[in-house]
């Protein structure tokens, strides 16, 4: 059943896990120490070296969809327990402790709403629980995503922030690759836009599935991309990477995305390319 | 031969028949004790081999001697023509790709390629494509696409390669059209992982309306070792993490990841590579001709369909 949120959280609700407790808040790139407020009304964005830091997925609701449109979709759509995973606990409890603190069920928000007048379909990663892991509740709710965009004939939007399949779920992570791909060609058969974005950090399995396969590839400045983690790489080459390497910036230069959009502009991207490709 | 540490009691005794055999010359005594050993070497194999352990398993997933994607290319398939490059940037040695003719019917193969030598072994990459191997497939199964040629793919890597090349040159890019590219093929698409399934760098070539596994190959969303470094930061602890990411073929069977597992010789592929092949040549024969009589629409509902069911969720 579809849930419809009566009361879309503010950025400044969703934020207040980054944001800490203080009226003052120092930049941890710049070192600055500027008023919290100033970094809420930026978006999350330092006022002072324009470090992006990382804004929840309420709030990527909040900034790019028209007030008040959003609706979400698959929001209790919980993972079981298919392999018995147990590491230093058992996964069921690592599942509850993250639904604690991060006040979701898991890593994916996914809901229907317009952006600057356009209904479309978004999708964000909540990096917050397990660090955005796809298993197969992130997979299920991506392709039902690509789906209802497909079925409703309105672009899809995905926001990626997500270190990779999830391991817990084993082999069964790996496949919602295939599984969302899958889906997402269905959409590109029905002539329909992915604007895919990546956000600080998009690796593994979610950067080596459809993160890449966006009809416009977005990224935020600064933003992790790659597909193994720079210490897997570095243990594997046994030298150290060269500054900047996996950056947005890095990828832009290998022809691998098509814009850095900072994020205040990032609606804006969004729509003028949906723009071009549709009106 | 190479062999793992729990078949080396085995080897030693099969070692010390043939050296006998070579000797006998028709002398009574020494066939008997032949006949004596070889009795001794049927219970062993049973003892070692008949009840293996996830880790053993494991292990003969990686077999140093095991069959490899160009030795079953070469036993069940005739007139091999490898394409090479990727037409960007290379040609990786990792991946082999082509055409063959199975009973006499030209079929796109393409598969992950291991060396055995420590020279082929750097040639291949340890089957660790990077981004121009997995175009280079992409472009020979669409090449097959437009003749309505089969395709037939073998999976066996550790994983994509992660290193500055590959990530310069868009490995996850590389993967995610590859997989797009085959969810899309109108033509029948076989997948069998027959030694190493590693995450993406597998999947890349797995998309399919049938995925068949070798009865000891893996297929999981790591390697061991990486799961237990990530999990204990030791990657030592791999024996560990085999146990909990039921990554072996009735795993993967019972999760819905394959469709059918193809039992190997007893003790592995390596112990007889000749009817390791026959068994997989006779799979894909019956995969294969089943396929071809679906309609092109029927044929990619069905595969959307095998992927689309695969999960589990409350
Ligand atoms: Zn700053």
């Amino acid at each position: 059943m579809d849930r419809v949120s009566k009361n879309p959280p503010t950025v400044e609700a969703a934020e207040k896990k980054t944001l800490g407790r203080g009226v003052f808040r120092r930049c941890d790139n710049c070192g600055e120490t500027l008023k919290a407020r100033e970094f809420t009304d930026n978006l999350e964005v330092c006022p002072a070296c324009g470090h992006h830091f990382r804004l929840s997925a309420e709030g990527w609701v909040e900034i790019l969809l028209d007030p008040g449109s959003f609706e979400e979709h698959d929001a209790t759509l919980a993972s079981a327990d298919p392999l018995g995973f147990v590491d230093s606990k058992p996964y069921p409890e690592r599942v509850r402790a993250s639904r604690r603190k991060s006040g979701v069920d898991d890593a994916f928000l996914a809901g229907s709403g317009r952006l600057l007048g356009r209904p479309v379909q978004l999708g964000v990663f909540i990096y917050r629980f397990m660090g955005g892991s796809m298993g197969s509740v992130v997979g299920e709710k991506i392709t039902r995503m690509f789906e209802r965009a497909t079925e409703r004939g309105e672009p899809a939007i995905l926001l990626s922030a997500s270190g990779g399949a999830r391991m817990q779920e084993g082999a069964l992570s790996l496949m919602q690759m295939a599984k969302s791909v899958a889906a997402l060609g269905r959409l590109r058969r029905a002539g329909l836009p992915f604007v895919s974005v990546l956000l600080n950090p998009t690796t593994g399995g979610v950067a080596a599935s459809f993160a890449f396969l966006g009809d416009v590839n977005l990224a935020e400045p600064r933003a992790l991309i790659g597909f193994a983690g720079p210490r897997v790489i570095e243990q594997t080459i046994r030298q150290k990477l060269p500054e900047g390497f996996q950056r947005a910036e890095f990828l832009l230069e290998h022809g691998m995305i098509d814009r850095i959009a900072p994020r205040p502009e990032m609606r804006a991207t969004i729509a003028r390319a949906l723009g071009h490709l549709l009106d | 031969m190479a062999h793992l540490d729990f078949e080396k009691p085995l080897v030693e005794l099969e070692s010390r028949i043939r050296e006998l055999r070579s000797a006998a010359d028709g002398d009574a005594a020494i066939d008997a004790q032949i006949a004596e050993l070889e009795a001794r070497a049927s219970t062993l194999q049973q003892d070692l081999l008949g009840d293996l352990g996830v880790w053993e398993k494991v292990q003969l997933s990686r077999h140093p001697e095991r069959p490899y994607f160009l030795d079953y290319l070469e036993r069940i398939f005739d007139d091999v023509l490898e394409l090479h490059g990727d037409r960007v940037f290379g040609d990786d040695p990792a991946v082999v790709a082509g055409f063959a003719r199975l009973d006499g019917e030209s079929v796109c193969v393409v598969g992950h390629q291991k060396g055995r030598t420590t020279k082929q072994k750097q040639h291949r990459n340890f089957g660790m494509a990077h981004p121009e191997g997995y175009r280079k497939a992409q472009r020979v199964m669409e090449l097959a696409a437009r003749y309505g040629r089969p395709v037939l793919t073998f999976i066996d890597t550790p994983g994509a390669y992660p290193g500055l090349g590959a990530e310069e040159r868009g490995q996850s890019e590389a993967i995610g059209a590859s997989i797009l590219a085959m969810a899309e093929l109108p033509v029948p698409v076989i997948a069998t992982v027959i030694g190493e399934g590693g995450s993406g760098g597998a999947l890349a070539l797995g998309v399919a309306e049938r995925v068949l596994m070798l009865q000891y190959a893996t297929y999981s969303v790591i390697t061991p070792e990486g799961c237990a470094s990530i999990l204990w930061r030791d990657g030592a602890r791999g024996p560990e993490a085999a146990q909990q990411l039921r990554l072996l073929a009735a795993d993967a069977e019972r999760l819905g990841i394959v469709d059918k597992v193809v039992s190997e010789p007893v003790g592995g592929a390596h112990r007889d590579p000749g009817d390791a092949a026959r068994r997989l040549g006779a799979a894909l024969r019956r995969e294969l001709g089943e396929l071809r009589s679906w309609s092109v629409s029927d044929r990619l509902d069905r595969r959307y369909a095998r992927f689309r069911g695969i999960g589990q969720h409350a």
